[in-house]
């Protein structure tokens, strides 16, 4: 049964009086949740959740369904999302993610056997200047290509 | 004329993103002046600037102000930062930056518009803007330029920063508000509009983050200097973020009205060694695109656009060379829109996925002829028909696409593999 930190429980509680309406707190706590449970978010934590919140579970669970950012399923230390979307294909998006999956031997969604990696194949990051592109875990990574990008994976531990 | 840098010209200075950067560079000193004025007289003058909405509406952003009511009922001003459309990273460059240009901009239109309380809603994987634009609020703070009695002027003003959490459905203004309000970001029924009843159902306005920066320097130097920008009807400058097969990809302020090759060519470069410009989408993503021959026409401001069946949208200049497979990229968007409809309407939610399955099995070697006219209809169908733009936006790029290069369409369906690139979809990318 999930239970936030005592910090996660304070930071959550600081999201709720923070907003004129409780439930402008409900995407800040599943951030919060996210991060505590290795980065997604299970039926216990919204159960959780709506204790902490005072909020019906089907009101969270509804929010954290429609955005991108909750995961459903489990993800590797390091979430490897390479934009695929119009100005990254152009330069050559769908070919880094494929690479990158094919080096790392998994399936897209997949997490390689040690742990370490997820790959997904994301729409627009807002990179497009500096594409082809990843995001690892918070961090944008630009002009990539093929080498260069497997060089940074392999380089996180 | 090339760019005009009225909102850009200290970006590449990296002390600009702090309060002592842009202080020093004449930041917050127009914040003073228009503490003094009337916020009417503030209204008036983006109303004179000719200022129109950068988030992609082109809205003019006076009247929107001018929708408020005029009773002292609480209002929001809501900062729209959640750039999803495909092809646009100009918002943020702005607040990676220049976070305090868009905080001063927000301080003088929550002056103007008669509001306490304001916050920046960002996409939520912009994690980098989100913590400058944090670092920047709480300098401000400390200097006294946000909260309790700004300036002595006795105007309070709070400023927070919402963290999205990826739908790019959020960037339309009632799908931000919902999800500011901790819904799903599913649009709202237009009227009553945000400014009526928006956030909690209070009076709101949101504007784009180059729209409210664009407030300062309107402010600082007056609508008529603004005005020496742009055209009649598109005043002042804008920001284009320029990607794909271009020499020198990135954001380019120039004025309105400036020719949309010598963005191209000049600022860009041009093409890549030996490739030809092939097609242009001019204002992101769901912009109809437009061939060669029509680039050479166009001019970057709305009538123009307009007048050539596209729209500047929110200025994200998408450039394909003679390389790329037009059913090969018309099914990269398919796929975004039905990805990103929110399911609340009908023609949307079926439409977008439709369109994608039509496009995927044109690209996958299963196409019949007729499905090129199918695509057509389900398309057709789509307009005009939802709650928000979505469904149009999803609409407009295959309208164009297939009218504009048919036999392409047509050669892949009967051959099973790209007229350009000679290949099946297997081969191009697995």
């Amino acid at each position: 049964m999930f239970k936030l930190s005592e910090q996660g429980l304070a930071n959550v509680k600081a999201e709720l009086a923070r907003y004129e309406a409780k439930e402008s707190a409900i995407i800040p706590s599943l951030y919060i949740a996210q991060k505590e449970n290795s980065g997604f978010i299970t039926p216990d934590i919204i159960r959780h959740l709506s204790q902490v919140m005072d909020i019906p579970e089907a009101r969270i669970n509804e929010v954290f369904k429609f955005y991108t950012m909750f995961n459903q399923e489990p993800v590797g230390k390091y979430h490897v999302q390479v934009c695929t979307n119009i100005s990254c294909a152009l330069e050559g998006g769908r070919e880094l993610a494929s690479h990158i999956c094919h080096e790392l031997g998994v399936k897209y969604n997949e997490i390689t056997s040690d742990g370490r990696f997820t790959v997904s194949k994301v729409e627009c990051l807002g990179s497009c200047g500096t594409a082809p592109m990843m995001q690892v875990n918070d961090t944008y990574h630009e002009k990539l290509t093929p080498e260069t990008a497997m060089n940074l994976l392999r380089g996180m531990k | 004329m090339a760019e005009a840098k009225i909102l850009t010209e200290f970006y590449h200075l990296p002390e600009y993103q702090t309060l002592a950067g842009y202080k020093s560079k004449g930041g917050y000193e127009t914040l003073p002046k228009a503490l003094k004025m009337q916020p009417q007289q503030i209204i008036d003058e983006v109303k004179a600037s000719g200022l129109r909405g950068r988030g992609g509406a082109g809205f003019p952003t006076g009247m929107k102000w001018g929708f408020l009511p005029k009773n002292g009922e609480p209002r929001y001003l809501l900062c729209n930062a959640d750039e999803g459309e495909p092809g646009t990273f100009k918002d943020r460059m702005m607040m990676e930056r220049a976070p305090h240009q868009l905080i001063e901009g927000m301080i003088i239109s929550g002056f103007a518009v008669g509001s306490n309380k304001g916050y920046i809603y960002v996409r939520g994987e912009y994690v980098y803007p989100i913590e400058v634009l944090n670092k920047a609020i709480k300098e401000a703070y400390a200097a006294g330029l946000l909260g309790k009695n700004i300036l002595g002027s006795g105007f309070d003003f709070d400023l927070d920063v919402y963290r999205g959490a990826g739908a790019y459905i959020c960037g339309e203004e009632t799908g931000m508000i919902s999800s500011l309000e901790g819904l799903k970001g599913q649009p709202k029924l237009k009227p009553p509009f945000p400014a009526v009843q928006g956030y909690l159902r209070k009076p709101t306005i949101v504007n784009n983050v180059e729209t409210l920066a664009a407030v300062t320097y309107i402010v600082k130097d007056g609508a008529q200097a603004y005005r020496k920008f742009g055209t009649e009807k598109s005043a002042g400058t804008k920001l284009f973020s320029v990607s794909g097969n271009v020499m020198k990809p990135g954001n380019y302020e120039v004025p309105l009205g400036y020719p949309l090759i010598d963005l191209i060519n000049k600022e860009c470069g041009g093409m890549k060694p030996g490739r030809k410009l092939k097609a242009v989408i001019p204002g992101g993503s769901s912009a109809p695109i437009l061939t060669a021959e029509e680039v050479g026409k166009a001019n970057l401001d709305y009538e123009s656009l307009a007048g050539l069946g596209s729209m500047l949208g929110s200025g994200a200049v998408i450039v394909m060379d003679d390389s790329q497979c037009m059913v090969d990229m018309l099914g990269v968007l398919t796929h975004f829109y039905a990805h990103e409809s929110c399911g609340q309407c009908t023609p949307c939610r079926e439409g977008t996925g439709w369109l994608d399955k039509i496009l995927h099995s044109i690209l996958e070697g299963r196409g019949r002829l007729q499905d090129i006219d199918l695509l057509i209809k389900v398309a057709d169908n789509m307009k005009g028909k939802t709650i928000c733009a979505l469904s149009d936006a999803a609409a407009l790029p295959v309208l164009s696409f297939v009218n504009k290069f048919r036999d392409e369409f047509e050669f892949y369906v009967r051959e099973g593999r790209s007229k350009v690139k000679g290949t099946t979809y297997a081969e191009m990318h697995h």
